[in-house]
């Protein structure tokens, strides 16, 4: 497929199946008008449309809106919305401030990149475990690839605040019981009884939710992008109206140098 | 208290103000009392990566080095995309964005050197190593990185080896002083065959990085860096042109129905 005379056949048009936009006319989003169609559709319901090609009921909708309101988190330290406020701080702008924050929490420690392991694992681990695998070696060979089992354990502290309120909200729509979620818990069980201290962070029970949703690791990953965005306008605005270079000042001493010494040029 | 530990910057505050500096150390260095007026470019990005002062070989190729990649030219992705912020007047850290973020990929970008520079790791000037590498099947372990549709270094479409990318083989071999850039010069043709694609910019790169004993995290960031220039200069072009004179290209709705799958 690849080569000169397969980019001459692609070349000066967009040949493509998800839409497109008819000036003056109408807009094609996945086969569906958008203002007739889809012109009462939900916001997240059209993102997830957008991803996914298919519908969730309004239980799954709402499942999918508490995982992002639970981790919206308004708090300008976190690193993800500190650049966020740092752009208001530094008077850039809002578009390029959220939008860098958002790229940053595609992070291998949280965000994107430690979803997109968990999701992928506890996927690959439920087919293993259907077909008469266990876990213990499930667990043994995810460790020898990433060398952490992802969703497990957490940077700053080892409990998660987000997964009660997940999980009552989860139970009262009847989705608790998925066979992925059931997992990420057995899996924790497994972990703490074999003395490991990682206890399931918000990575893991979202990824969990996201597997027995059926999106694939590359649906939820684009799912999640927005997820933090909600806590980052607060960070921004509060340091936007602050005075200007006045968020996290760092004097001269509050830089430990570990380098070699003074040396000429 | 909390610290920024930092083995690159040594700031000496002004008296009476701790938040402004007096001197300012690189690596060691005094950068406005010593470096300025006497180092390159090239020497500060070299002591900034590296931690150490180029040699004047190191300097020579990490300037032609920078010189080959400072402009992708417009049909690159990187630079289509920072074009596009030009075009609707964007920010000029919106365009200089888009470039990173497109020229970042597994397809020319940065990751694909980043990749190359790993083989270059774990085959050096062998091979044998080349052979088995290059024929192993790309890793399909979870990332947020799609898997590599191509051997990285060399080139997902051409069908011979860029003459460009020749002239800038030929020309960081001769200077580097390191031995992968002339090894990869000496057996490009057999490294071409054994991964069925034409040699392209970001494998010569690659090598070069890697001569200057640079990390592949470190090559793949210098790579992204060295390649903004020409990003930046056409988006500002683009945000003197009317918008009618850049393409908007034609639509072809494959199949209006099928985007909905059930």
């Amino acid at each position: 497929m690849n080569g000169p005379d397969y980019l001459s056949q692609k070349a000066g048009k967009l040949q493509t199946a998800m839409g497109g936009f008819f000036p003056g006319s109408h807009v094609v989003f996945r086969g569906q008008t958008l203002h007739t169609d889809l012109k009462d559709m939900d916001w997240m319901a059209l993102y997830l449309y957008g991803i996914c090609g298919r519908r969730f009921s309004d239980a799954e909708m709402q499942l999918m809106n508490a995982l992002w309101t639970y981790t919206s988190y308004p708090d300008a330290r976190i690193w993800n919305n500190r650049v966020a406020a740092l752009s208001g701080s530094a008077r850039s702008t809002g578009n390029l401030g959220l939008a860098a924050a958002l790229s940053i929490s595609e992070a291998h420690i949280y965000g994107r990149g430690n979803e997109v392991q968990a999701i992928s694992f506890f996927i690959a681990t439920r087919k293993r475990l259907d077909t008469g695998g266990n876990l213990a070696d499930c667990l043994q060979d995810e460790m020898k690839t990433h060398r952490r089992i992802a969703g497990y354990g957490r940077p700053l502290i080892n409990a998660d605040e987000r997964i009660a309120p997940i999980m009552a909200k989860a139970t009262a729509l009847g989705l608790d019981q998925g066979r992925h979620i059931q997992l990420a818990f057995a899996i924790e069980r497994h972990l703490l009884d074999s003395g490991r201290n990682l206890r399931m962070n918000y990575g893991a029970v979202v990824s969990a939710f996201g597997a027995d949703l059926e999106l694939s690791p590359e649906e939820f990953y684009l799912f999640m992008f927005p997820s933090f965005l909600a806590g980052m306008p607060p960070c921004f605005l509060e340091a936007r109206h602050g005075v200007e270079g006045s968020l996290f000042p760092l004097s001269c001493t509050d830089i430990a140098y570990q380098g070699v010494g003074p040396r000429r040029w | 208290m909390q610290t920024i530990s930092t083995q690159i910057w040594h700031e000496e505050a002004e008296p009476g103000n701790p938040f402004a500096a007096q001197v300012a150390r690189c690596r060691g260095y005094d950068v406005y009392g010593e470096m300025l007026g006497r180092a390159r470019w090239s020497d500060m990005l070299f002591l900034l990566f590296s931690g150490q002062r180029p040699t004047t070989a190191q300097a020579e190729l990490l300037e032609s080095l920078a010189v080959a990649l400072a402009n992708p030219g417009p049909r690159d992705a990187s630079v289509h995309a920072a074009m596009c912020g030009g075009i609707g007047g964007s920010t000029s850290a919106s365009c200089l964005t888009a470039a990173l973020a497109i020229g970042a990929g597994l397809n020319g970008g940065g990751r694909e050197v980043f990749l190359a520079m790993e083989n270059w790791q774990l085959c050096a000037c062998d091979l044998s190593r080349w052979a088995i590498r290059l024929a192993e099947k790309p890793s399909d372990v979870a990332s947020i990185w799609p898997a590599a549709e191509h051997p990285a270094g060399f080139d997902a479409h051409a069908i011979s080896t860029g003459l460009p990318v020749c002239q800038t083989l030929a020309v960081l071999a001769a200077c580097s002083p390191g031995q992968r850039l002339a090894w990869l010069d000496a057996h490009r043709l057999q490294l071409e065959a054994l991964s069925g694609h034409p040699l392209a910019f970001s494998g010569v790169a690659a090598a070069a990085l890697a001569d200057l004993d640079l990390t592949p995290e470190q090559g793949e960031m210098l790579y992204l860096l060295l390649r903004l220039p020409g990003a930046a200069a056409h988006a500002l072009e683009q945000k003197q042109i009317s918008h009618k004179s850049f393409p908007f290209f034609s639509l072809e709705l494959i199949d209006d129905t099928n985007g909905e799958k059930s």
